[in-house]
């Protein structure tokens, strides 16, 4: 079959091809039972008992818009999900760079290096192993209790986003591990014989192949990060969680929460179709490769 | 009656199809009324008392299974006049105001009385007047406020949910925006380690971390905000009635100023800062 070229749209050809493999009557079909589906939700949520007490406290436009923009008294929703924004984008760089480190030298053959590839293996078992809110406690408070210079008095934001950085580099190390180690010995002894150092056969030709492959992995527990920031709050900074949370427990409705919910969502969608069209496009290229 | 349409929005379009829902709790009001022998409880003969974890003193003393402390002794007088015994349940805050049949007759745990709050909740009337307390660090520069406009410039601390984090917005109007914490124990800790420089929050807390928790704390003063402490319940929760008329006669015989003076005095004693 042939596949569209660099320029084609990954998604929308896969749901052209889905919609003629379904027929007309699979369309159809498709579409009652989804109307259908979410008829009986809203059912089941509108005829309970409580639904006209769930929709004040949860769905008035007046408390979603003030929550959203902010009254006297209490943040807006929307302003401190920019600190989200930024803790997200501040973390990200941080857990590449880390992580790849970390999984570069688990890698490291030979004995001399054996302390080096132990290390890495007593950090990402730790970090991955301890929940995150533990390690922002441990971070957020227990370094500004030693009392050191500098490292204790730093902005409670900064100790979040250490903290994010130490748990989340883990995972991330083990998702570049499996993408060098699914690059095949040969490629590595192909480099070597070709006159290239063990530093340059995996800068040049084991990385490139790796990291590509791990990409979609990469952007799921970026997704995950994403939602994760809103724990810094924990530490004392109002991001959007927490400035749902002061909304709520000052007027006692759950709105600001659909808000803060809806912001995450918003953000998180263009990540995930991003990851679905690199994974399509991975998909896409393998396959011509077979053929070819 | 019509529905809000902005539900429907979120939970798709179906929902317009739907006219009417059930009864609601919220349209009923308080109007029943509540005969002090025969209240109507959660649980049959037995008052259902809510409170949050950890409870603190001095508003809550002693075993979870038999509190005493002020709030914990305000509400064991209050049983006392119903001639019930009380069962003591957690209710953290947060959920206290949720939608729902609540699991408690009623919940006190230092929940200050707003007008926003009462749409959604039935308060009591008030049973202590609250006042905003400001706790510092001896050795920071903090201790030398004189008034709340020589806070502006620090870094302010207070819990969630509390009034004391609005005062914070609406009366000391901080350059920097306040921080915010989930439970006093952290804090407490941000105070200890320098991370804020003032924690605000109920005058009686203050005195009481100064007393037995901060080492090397002070309150500087306090800033009274004409807000009571009330009695949470359901929505149109009849026995409010029950709760008033027993509050009433509290204050009436002295009982509520004698538990006050036994729990609270030494706590109340701080000098008033100016605005």
């Amino acid at each position: 079959m042939a596949e569209g070229g660099p320029g084609a749209p990954g998604p929308s050809a896969d749901a052209g091809r889905g919609s003629r493999a379904l027929g007309n009557r699979g369309v159809l079909v498709s579409s009652a039972s989804t109307v259908l589906f979410f008829a009986v939700i809203a059912l089941i949520v509108a005829l309970s008992p409580g639904s006209e007490v769930v929709a004040e406290r949860f769905f008035n436009p007046k408390n979603l818009w003030q929550s959203l923009v902010g009254s006297t008294g209490n943040p807006s929703v929307l302003g401190a999900f920019l600190l989200n924004v930024k803790i997200f984008l501040v973390a990200e760089v941080l857990i590449l760079v880390l992580a790849l480190v970390i999984a570069v030298v688990r890698g490291i053959p030979g004995p001399v290096f054996f302390p080096f590839r132990l290390l890495a293996i007593v950090y990402t078992d730790l970090f991955r192993g301890v929940p995150l809110i533990l390690v922002l406690y441990m971070i957020g408070f227990g370094v500004p209790g030693l009392g050191l210079p500098v490292v204790s008095y730093l902005p409670d934001v900064i100790y979040g986003v250490i903290s994010l950085v130490l748990v989340y580099s883990a995972y991330v190390a083990e998702v570049y591990r499996a993408g060098i180690e699914s690059v095949h010995e040969s490629q590595n002894a192909a480099a070597r014989s070709l006159g290239l150092t063990r530093w340059q056969s995996l800068r040049f030709v084991v990385l490139p192949q790796a990291i590509r492959r791990v990409i979609p992995p990469l952007l799921n527990d970026f997704i995950g990060l994403q939602k994760d920031t809103a724990l810094v709050s924990v530490l004392g900074s109002v991001e959007a969680a927490r400035a749902a949370q002061i909304y709520s427990a000052s007027e006692f409705n759950y709105a600001s929460y659909v808000v803060a919910a809806l912001l995450f969502v918003l953000i998180t969608i263009p990540l995930a179709r991003f990851t679905d069209r690199l994974i399509a496009r991975d998909k896409r290229r393998r396959e011509a490769g077979a053929l070819a | 009656m019509r529905r809000r349409i902005s539900l429907i929005g979120f939970l798709l379009v179906a929902m317009l199809l739907v006219g009417c829902g059930g009864q609601s709790a919220e349209e009923s009001g308080a109007t029943d009324r509540c005969e002090m022998d025969d209240p109507p409880l959660y649980t049959e003969g037995v008052l259902t008392v809510a409170t949050d974890r950890p409870a603190y003193p001095p508003w809550f003393k002693g075993s979870p299974k038999d509190y005493s402390g002020y709030e914990g002794d305000v509400a064991k007088e209050i049983a006392k006049r119903m001639d019930l015994p009380i069962k003591w349940v957690v209710e953290p805050f947060n959920k206290s105001y949720a939608p729902g049949a609540k699991d408690f007759d009623f919940d006190i745990n230092q929940i200050t009385i707003t007008p926003q709050r009462k749409q959604a909740v039935e308060f009591s009337q008030g049973y202590f007047a609250n006042a905003q307390g400001i706790l510092v660090m001896k050795d920071n520069p903090a201790a030398d406020a004189e008034s709340l406009s020589d806070l502006k410039n620090l870094t302010i601390g207070a819990q969630v949910g509390t009034t004391a984090l609005d005062f914070v917005n609406e009366t000391v109007e901080p350059a920097e925006d306040p921080k915010v914490y989930d439970t006093t124990n952290d804090a407490k800790s941000a105070l200890e380690s320098g991370q804020i420089d003032v924690f605000v929050t109920d005058l009686v807390t203050t005195v009481y971390l100064r007393d037995f928790e901060i080492d090397g704390s002070t309150v500087i003063g306090k800033y009274p905000r004409s807000e009571q402490f009330g009695i949470l319940l359901q929505k149109g929760n009849p026995l409010v009635g029950c709760v008033n008329e027993a509050l009433t006669l509290m204050k009436q015989d002295g009982t509520l100023e004698e538990l006050q003076k036994e729990h609270l005095q030494q706590y109340l004693d701080v000098p008033t800062l100016e605005k």
